[in-house]
């Protein structure tokens, strides 16, 4: 097969450009531990208000300083509609829903998840800066899905 | 003959009518979009036009219409007419009916689940059954293409295939693999489920069916856009085509790594471990080469036309392509914009960045400049050149037909970039109003929001052009014999000899190896673990 000069040359930039690419993603993950939601852990869906998991639900300050923000999404509201966290402590989310899939995003920022009956996600997250950010459910889930957000609350360190 | 080009008709037509019906759904969005105070406007009418849209753009515009491609370019390709046109016809009715009821469970508000239909959102069963029609026509219709590409090759066992045919038949290995898994999905959870006979369904087994199909799938509505721009623009630009051996290379390497990536949809998956994800990560990187390539010959064959044209210089064989044709420009316009819906994509498939743009506006920006564009305005290009000789009429409303790109290219840059920067500034996908009770973060999206609206004004005129035309066409085109499709001709001659890459079934064999790999033991794990299926969810 004749492959012509500058096709070799193009090829290479671009196998080059792609290794780029996977590298800085590779790096990423091994190095700043960037890697998305994947947690494992199922729930069941029908019992998710009485399962003590999430029978209670809001934001605990944990001995060591971090915080664990216990949500339910569903149909279409998030509860707590209203979360307040600190800056600069260490956040972990922790959601599951009772009903139909839903999303959880922290607009303008890269807090993001799949919320999906019968699994728990999880994912943890530092606010560096203080302020008001809006959570939006970013998954269909019915005619109300466009009313479904909350108030997530970065308060500064006094 | 004359079956090959009925059946190819027959195809073209329901794929146009498909996309007009999924065109005036865009356009009701668009104004959605725009915040007009309209009669008709509610949030119901809203989530049934995406839903709409998506499934008659995304799923029956483009199958049928690269069903019909794939008839009309074989037939021609190996010259000879198809094997069991009975099976192809039977494929298309069977399509057709299944098209019918999922249109009619969505256009009656049964099936408002969007064309991704997670469960436990929970349609009409006639939306399930009727998708899954299409799918099984869609097969018999891979069945007769490869029955009839056998039946050439036993002719000439030793005469590699018509580049065209080669790539048409990546498209159905393509496909075949990928139908696989939403067949699965359909016929074991969704069917019997909606159906009242089984409980509940598991939502992540769902997706990861879903997915294992629905990358795959954009790789089924792109390889006939790839043999368009690699077969038929050099040609109708009036040049060569740089180089067979390369574009062969390209189909095959699509045919290996178009399915063991669908885990990078589902980044954001509870349920899905990291390690996965990231196996698929590196097969969604590889999968960047063969477009890599595919821009290198594509642009060299066009300057190859515009020197042939008369260019000297450096650049100038840019101006001497024939703008003002349709199809070259479709196919040019839709080139420009592939090439940045490329990089969005290396963007989406970051694992890391990927939580920043995740079911964002930035998404749809994204996927209306590969489907929406790369594949969508080719094929308005092709219907252009092909559906004239496909009818025997000289393309009607010519003007209309060269202004049409134009509008498109513009109205898709307008609403591409004002989702991909509300997608940035945290704007959700597919929502009906973004006020969210007037926060202070929605606000700032508002004049983007009117943008993308004007875009989408632009982009439902282009359609109707194209409509126009193609009415005008087949109703009232001056009737002549028009000269058959014709393929452009390597620089350096067709290929004599088989290759490596015509080595189509051990190709196969390397496909099915991977997918193994990258999907058999996630899924063994995932079904060993303690789940809990949803019962079904029905608000809209």
């Amino acid at each position: 097969m004749h492959v012509h000069l500058y096709e070799k040359i193009w090829m290479w930039a671009a196998g080059g450009l792609i290794g780029v690419f996977l590298g800085v993603t590779v790096l990423a993950t091994v190095i700043q531990g960037r890697l998305p939601p994947s947690h494992v852990e199922t729930i069941d869906p029908a019992q998710v208000f009485s399962d003590q998991r999430f029978a209670t639900r809001g934001v605990v300050t944990n001995p060591d300083g971090s915080v664990t923000v216990t949500v339910v999404a569903l149909m279409y509201s998030f509860l707590p509609n209203e979360i307040r966290v600190p800056a600069g402590a260490p956040v972990t989310f922790r959601i599951t829903s009772p009903d139909v899939i839903h999303g959880f995003q922290i607009a303008g920022t890269n807090g993001n998840t799949m919320v999906v009956p019968g699994y728990v996600s999880q994912f943890t997250t530092t606010f560096d800066s203080p302020g008001e950010y809006l959570i939006v459910c970013n998954e269909y889930c019915g005619l109300g899905h466009h009313g479904m957000y909350a108030t997530l609350i970065v308060e500064g360190t006094q | 003959m004359i079956h090959n080009r009925r059946l190819a008709t027959a195809h073209i037509g329901v794929a146009i009518g498909a996309f007009g019906l999924a065109s005036f759904m865009a356009l009701m969005q668009a104004l959605s979009r725009a915040n007009l105070d309209l009669p008709w406007r509610s949030a119901k009418m809203y989530y049934l036009s995406v839903t709409a849209h998506g499934v008659l753009m995304a799923l029956v515009f483009t199958t049928f219409f690269i069903m019909g491609l794939g008839v009309a370019i074989s037939g021609r390709a190996l010259d000879r007419p198809l094997s069991h046109p009975r099976i192809a016809w039977a494929g298309f009715w069977l399509s057709l009916v299944g098209t019918a009821a999922a249109a009619w469970a969505i256009l009656w508000g049964k099936a408002t689940v969007l064309y991704t239909f997670y469960p436990p959102l929970e349609a009409h069963p006639a939306f399930y059954i009727g998708l899954t029609l299409v799918v099984v026509g869609s097969w018999l219709w891979s069945v007769v293409c490869i029955a009839t590409y056998r039946a050439w090759h036993r002719e000439h066992p030793d005469a590699p295939v018509p580049l065209a045919v080669h790539g048409m038949l990546a498209t159905i290995i393509v496909w075949l693999l990928a139908t696989v898994g939403v067949a699965a999905e359909m016929l074991f959870q969704l069917i019997p489920w909606s159906l009242g006979i089984s409980d509940g369904v598991d939502p992540v087994l769902a997706r990861m069916l879903f997915w294992y199909f629905g990358h795959p799938l954009v790789y089924f509505w792109l390889i006939p856009a790839y043999v368009i721009w690699y077969t038929v623009l050099p040609k109708v630009a009036g040049g060569r085509l740089f180089s067979d051996p390369l574009a062969r290379m390209v189909f095959v390497l699509f045919i290996v790594l178009s399915t063991p990536v669908g885990f990078h949809h589902q980044f954001m998956d509870p349920g899905v471990s990291a390690g996965w994800k990231l196996l698929h990560t590196i097969t969604t990187f590889g999968i960047l080469f063969p477009s890599f390539v595919t821009a290198f010959t594509v642009v060299a064959s066009l300057e190859v036309a515009g020197r042939m044209r008369g260019a000297t210089g450096l650049f100038d064989w840019l101006g001497k392509l024939p703008w003002g044709d349709p199809l070259v420009a479709s196919v040019l316009l839709s080139m420009i914009l592939f090439s940045v819906g490329g990089f969005g994509g290396a963007v989406n498939a970051a694992f890391g960045m990927n939580a920043v743009v995740h079911n964002t506006a930035w998404i749809q920006g994204h996927f209306h400049l590969t489907v929406g564009t790369a594949t969508a305005l080719t094929f308005m290009g092709a219907a252009y050149w092909l559906v004239p000789k496909l009818v025997n009429r000289e393309l009607e409303l010519g003007l209309l037909a060269r202004v049409q790109p134009y509008l498109w290219f513009v109205g898709m840059l307008l609403f591409s970039i004002a989702n991909h920067v509300t997608g940035l500034m945290g704007m959700p996908r597919r929502v009906y109003e973004t006020d969210y009770a007037g926060s202070a973060v929605a606000q700032q999206w508002e004049g983007l929001t009117l943008v993308s609206a004007i875009g989408g004004l632009f982009l439902f005129t282009s359609a109707a052009f194209f409509l126009l035309v193609m009415l005008g066409t087949v109703l009232a085109g001056q009737r002549s014999n028009l000269e058959p499709i014709e393929f452009a001709e390597p620089i350096e001659g067709l290929p004599v000899r088989r290759g490596v890459f015509d080595r189509i079934g051990a190709w196969v064999a390397v496909a099915i190896v991977l997918v193994v790999i990258a999907y058999a033991y996630p899924l063994i794990q995932h079904l060993q673990m303690e789940r809990f299926p949803s019962p079904g969810f029905s608000p809209f």
